[in-house]
Order: structure tokens, then C-alpha cells, then sequence
């Protein structure tokens, strides 16, 4: 199968994925309502406790939110494969004659946009209750960047789950297992330091507590350390074990 | 045999799944142009064969064949000629009826003027063309169905797999069914159909494989399956229920059969005993049913049916 032939099968099933956003945007809400109501709860809710002012916490919050956002929001790889598996729709792709891989193409470009407006949303809703970036234009596109990188190895993950498990609320299941203590256990909503020895010890190997000082770095112009640096090694080590592992998963599927 | 004369062709297929055999040794030659029917118990094998024969699973020996194509070694040129309706309707729900087709056309890689005027089309021909514009997931059973149908169908395939394509349906979306597959076969198209349903079996396919745990136990056409199994049966059904019994006794008799006669839905039916000639059968009961002054709505010789005949060949599994 030539790249070019490939590369339109993965555009028009990237087409599907639009499609089908377009016709039920609350899948997108799902996904979005939750970092959204975490703002407003932990802002106004918490940010005196934590931070002594809801301003002050809502600018060291924000940024960790998004990483949460997109975190949430790489379930729908896994969702998506596992819903078209289960469903019969898959076994109709793979009767066609078009590349192995242009169902996946498909999904991942389906995610580029879905992250993209999860972005532009949890940050447009942080302008509005006054969340107010310090760093360059530069620096914020290298924010939104690095979460996508982190998301899109996370991706590897719940594709792999998506691929494995008997239904979607099993992926949904899982996912949130997996999400929850991630997301919960990291700095993204108190920093590292102010939690007991324990729980630190955890927070500090987390890759989220990494993507959420390093994009909290970036937007708001603090020291970064090595927190951006680890990200992407983060990154890179999903990919290198989850990309084979999903990879065999999809192939097994093929019979 | 030459297999490149053949739409579809098998020869010796096995598929194990860990312990469990789906196929053990399958050998199957369906020409082209016609309906094959597949007909089993569950488990008999029927959805791993077309399984393989659609690409989507190898085979562990044996090879298959669609259109003179190895489904192993060429699946992309088997994909180009096939067309697969599945078990359940594999529609993408959250997509409209047009949508839907639209997709395969565009995979298909005609161009988005062809593709739309390809959705349409059979949209009109499938009766959707008014829910062509409604989300997949507010269509009803048989919509459904057509539109997994129409969606197997914009590639203008060759042969066409139809697995129990009739499961679950209402009887008139189930004859709206038939009559489509019916003109796809007048077209040319040859349709592999697998189904558990020995009436549709007989009412569509030309010829019929029977597969059980895995092998072909026999094929032919309908009536020679029939006739293989050879009984002729005597059918009467009383004016009134209560002489079921009476009637049942004198049918017996006249068809010098020793067990007791089947009585479903109010008729009595006995098979003939070897050696009983159907005419004096005939006569025989209908001379004793006025001698005894019962009345009868229905009175019949026929062949054996293709439940019987399934039955017998399958060993009265199911």
C-alpha cells in the first residue's frame, strides 16, 4: 500500500472521527466537563486554603488542570477502538482494501483536534475567572506542546487497553484507575512539598507531576529544573514500551 | 476441479481456536452467480468460514479461494471483489445513514462526487433515501440492516457474504431482505449465505452446504437434500381440534407408520413407512376420514422438509 493511498484511508477515516464529533459534541464535554468543574471547585472552593487566595491558586492550578484535561481526553483512542471492535465495524474497515494502519491514522488525527480544543477551552475558561500567563508566545505554544506529546504517549496506553478489554465501560474502567491516581497523586493540585513524606515519595516519581511543573514553568516564566526535560524522556519511554505492546494487540486483532 | 472456475472455493480448511475445532477440513466449490447456502447449527463453523473467506482470519491449513485469489497470499485483491454483511449490523451508529456510505465510498477511493452519487443511489434502492439524513442510531432493526446491506454493497462486490443477514428481523423487513438478494443474484453477484434458518435456506439458496462440527456433511440443491433424505410425509390438519387423536391414529395406520404421528400447530404429520406408496396412502386416509365423518381444512403428501432433513443429517442436534 503506497504512503499516499494510506495517508488518504487515514484522512477519511479522520474525517469519520470529525463527523462523529460534530454530530455529538457531549462526547467532547465528557471529557472537558470534568477539568471544568475541577477549576471552578478547587479555585473557588479551595484556592484560600491552599494558596491563601483564589487568584494565587488559580494561576498555580491552571496549568496542571490542562494536563488533567488531556489526559481524560486520551481515553478516546481506547474508547473509540474498542467500541468499532466490539461493534462489528472494525471487522468491515479490515474486509476493505485499504492499509492495516489508516484505522489508527485515523483515530490519532481524530485526537490531534480533540486536544487542540481541550486546550483552548480549559485555558479560555481560565481567562475569563482570571488566569493570566507570564511566559512568551513561545513559551506557551511549548506548554501546549509538551502536553500533547505527554497525551499522545498516554494514547499508547489506553489504545492498548481499547484493544484488550471485553467492552467500553471495561476501557472506561480501567482508564480512570489508571487516570485517577496520576492526576490526584501529582503537583497538579498542591505542590509536592506541602504533602506528607509518603505521598511524596510517589508525586516525585509521577510523570504528571513532571508535565505539570514543566507547563507551569513555561506559562508562568519560573525555573523550569529538569521538569521539561523529564517529560519528553517520560514520554519517549511510554512510547518505546506501550507503541510494540499496542502494535501487537492491533495485529493480533487482524487474526 | 479447476478452482479458477469457481467464485469461491475451499479445500481442506481447518481453524482451531486453542482446543476447540471450528473447521476440520472444510471443502466447499461455489460457482458464480448463484446463492450458496451455509447451513449449521451454531458452532458448526459457519461464521469462521466466512470469516476466512472474507480476510479477516487465516486459516491454520488448507487454502481458500475467492475468485480465483488466495485469501492468505492476495487478501487485497480478495478485499477488491468482496462485499461482508455481518452477524450483527456493523454501522458506525453515530454517523447518518448517507454518512455511513459515504465512508466506505470514500475508502473505497472513489471521488467525492461519485461517492455521493453512489450513497444516494443506494440509499433510494434500499428504501432510506428520507433516513438517509438521521443518525444510524435512531434507525430501526430492519433499517439497520438494509443500510449494513447498502454498505456492503457500494463496492459493487463479486461475491457478497451474507451472515445470518435475516437474524432478529420482523417478517416483512425479513422479505424486503430476500427480494434484494434476490436481484443482486439476477445482477450477477454470487452471495455466500450462511443462516440457521432452513426456510430461508430453501427459499433463496440454489444449492446448500450443511456443515456440522467443522466438516461438510452434505450439499445439493434444496429438493435434492430433500429427496436424499427421501421421506415423503402425510400432513392432515382436523376441521376440529378435538379429533387430533382420531385423526392421528388413522394417519398412522395409512402411512404404515409404527411410532406416534408429530402433531404441531393443529397437523398431524407421519412419514411415510419404506415401501408405502404415497397415492394409496392418500387414498387410504382420505377414505377412512369420511368413513369416520371428520372433516379436514388440509391434506397433504409432501417431501420431507428441510428441518426434517436437517435433522437427520445433523443427527438431531438442535
Amino acid at each position: 500500500m503506497s504512503p499516499i493511498r494510506t495517508a488518504r484511508h487515514g484522512l477519511t477515516l479522520a474525517w469519520r472521527s470529525m463527523t462523529k464529533l460534530r454530530h455529538s459534541p457531549d462526547q467532547l464535554l465528557d471529557v472537558i466537563m470534568f477539568p471544568i468543574v475541577l477549576v471552578l471547585v478547587f479555585v473557588f472552593l479551595f484556592g484560600n486554603a491552599v494558596a491563601g487566595s483564589t487568584h494565587a491558586y488559580l494561576q498555580y492550578v491552571l496549568p496542571g488542570i490542562a494536563v488533567q484535561a488531556l489526559m481524560f481526553a486520551s481515553l478516546g483512542i481506547g474508547l473509540g477502538l474498542n467500541t468499532d471492535l466490539r461493534n462489528g465495524i472494525f471487522d468491515r474497515f479490515r474486509s476493505l482494501p485499504i492499509a492495516r494502519s489508516a484505522p489508527l491514522i485515523g483515530y490519532i488525527l481524530g485526537d490531534v483536534v480533540k486536544f487542540l480544543l481541550s486546550l483552548v477551552l480549559v485555558f479560555a475558561l481560565g481567562a475569563i475567572v482570571g488566569f493570566r500567563t507570564r511566559g512568551s508566545a513561545l513559551a506557551i505554544l511549548a506548554a501546549c506542546l509538551l502536553i500533547m506529546v505527554f497525551a499522545f504517549a498516554v494514547s499508547w496506553v489506553t489504545a492498548l487497553l481499547g484493544l484488550l478489554a471485553k467492552s467500553p465501560a471495561a476501557v472506561t474502567a480501567f482508564s480512570f484507575v489508571l487516570i485517577m491516581p496520576l492526576t490526584f497523586g501529582s503537583s497538579v493540585f498542591v505542590p509536592t512539598g506541602r504533602l506528607p513524606g509518603w505521598l511524596q515519595a510517589w508525586v516525585k516519581i509521577n510523570p504528571v507531576t513532571d508535565v505539570s511543573n514543566a507547563a507551569r514553568g513555561l506559562m508562568l516564566s519560573l525555573p523550569l529544573g529538569g521538569a521539561a526535560a523529564a517529560s519528553l524522556l517520560w514520554a519517549l519511554g511510554i512510547v518505546v514500551v506501550f507503541a510494540p505492546l499496542a502494535t501487537w494487540a492491533y495485529r493480533r486483532q487482524q487474526g | 476441479m479447476d478452482p479458477h472456475s469457481h467464485a469461491i472455493y475451499t479445500e481442506g480448511l481447518v481453524k482451531r481456536y486453542g482446543k476447540t475445532t471450528a473447521l476440520a477440513g472444510l471443502d466447499l466449490a461455489v460457482p458464480p452467480g448463484m446463492v450458496q447456502g451455509v447451513l449449521g447449527p451454531n458452532g458448526a463453523g459457519k461464521t469462521t468460514l466466512v470469516r476466512i473467506l472474507a480476510t479477516l482470519l487465516r486459516p491454520d491449513a488448507g487454502r481458500a479461494q475467492v475468485g480465483g485469489f488466495d485469501v492468505a497470499r492476495q487478501p487485497d485483491k480478495v478485499r477488491n471483489l468482496i462485499g461482508l454483511t455481518g452477524q450483527f449490523a456493523a454501522v458506525d451508529e453515530d454517523l447518518t445513514g448517507r454518512e455511513n456510505l459515504l465512508l466506505i465510498a470514500r475508502l473505497l477511493e472513489l471521488s467525492r462526487r461519485a461517492a455521493r452519487r453512489r450513497a444516494d443511489e443506494l440509499l433510494e434502492r434500499f428504501g432510506l433515501a428520507e433516513a438517509g439524513g438521521r443518525l444510524a442510531k435512531t434507525y430501526s432493526g430492519g433499517m439497520r440492516r438494509r443500510l449494513d446491506l447498502a454498505m456492503g454493497l457500494v463496492g459493487e462486490p463479486r461475491v457478497l457474504f451474507l451472515d445470518e443477514p435475516t437474524t432478529g428481523l420482523d417478517p416483512r423487513s425479513r422479505g424486503d431482505v430476500w427480494d434484494m438478494i434476490r436481484d443482486l443474484v439476477a445482477a450477477g453477484t454470487t452471495v455466500l449465505l450462511t443462516t440457521q434458518d432452513l426456510d430461508e435456506a430453501d427459499r433463496l439458496a440454489s444449492r446448500i452446504a450443511v456443515i456440522d462440527r467443522g466438516r461438510l456433511i452434505d450439499s445439493g440443491t434444496p429438493a435434492e437434500l430433500k429427496a436424499k433424505v427421501g421421506g415423503q410425509s402425510l400432513d392432515v390438519r382436523p376441521a376440529e381440534p378435538g379429533q387430533l387423536a382420531k385423526v392421528g391414529a388413522i394417519v398412522a395406520e395409512a402411512a404404515g407408520s409404527t411410532g406416534v404421528p408429530n402433531e404441531r400447530d393443529g397437523v398431524i404429520s407421519a412419514a411415510l413407512a419404506p415401501g408405502v406408496s404415497g397415492t394409496e396412502a392418500l387414498a387410504a386416509v382420505s377414505h377412512r376420514l369420511g368413513q369416520a365423518g371428520i372433516d379436514v381444512t388440509e391434506l397433504a403428501l409432501r417431501l420431507a422438509s428441510l428441518d426434517e432433513v436437517f435433522l437427520t443429517l445433523t443427527g438431531g442436534k438442535e
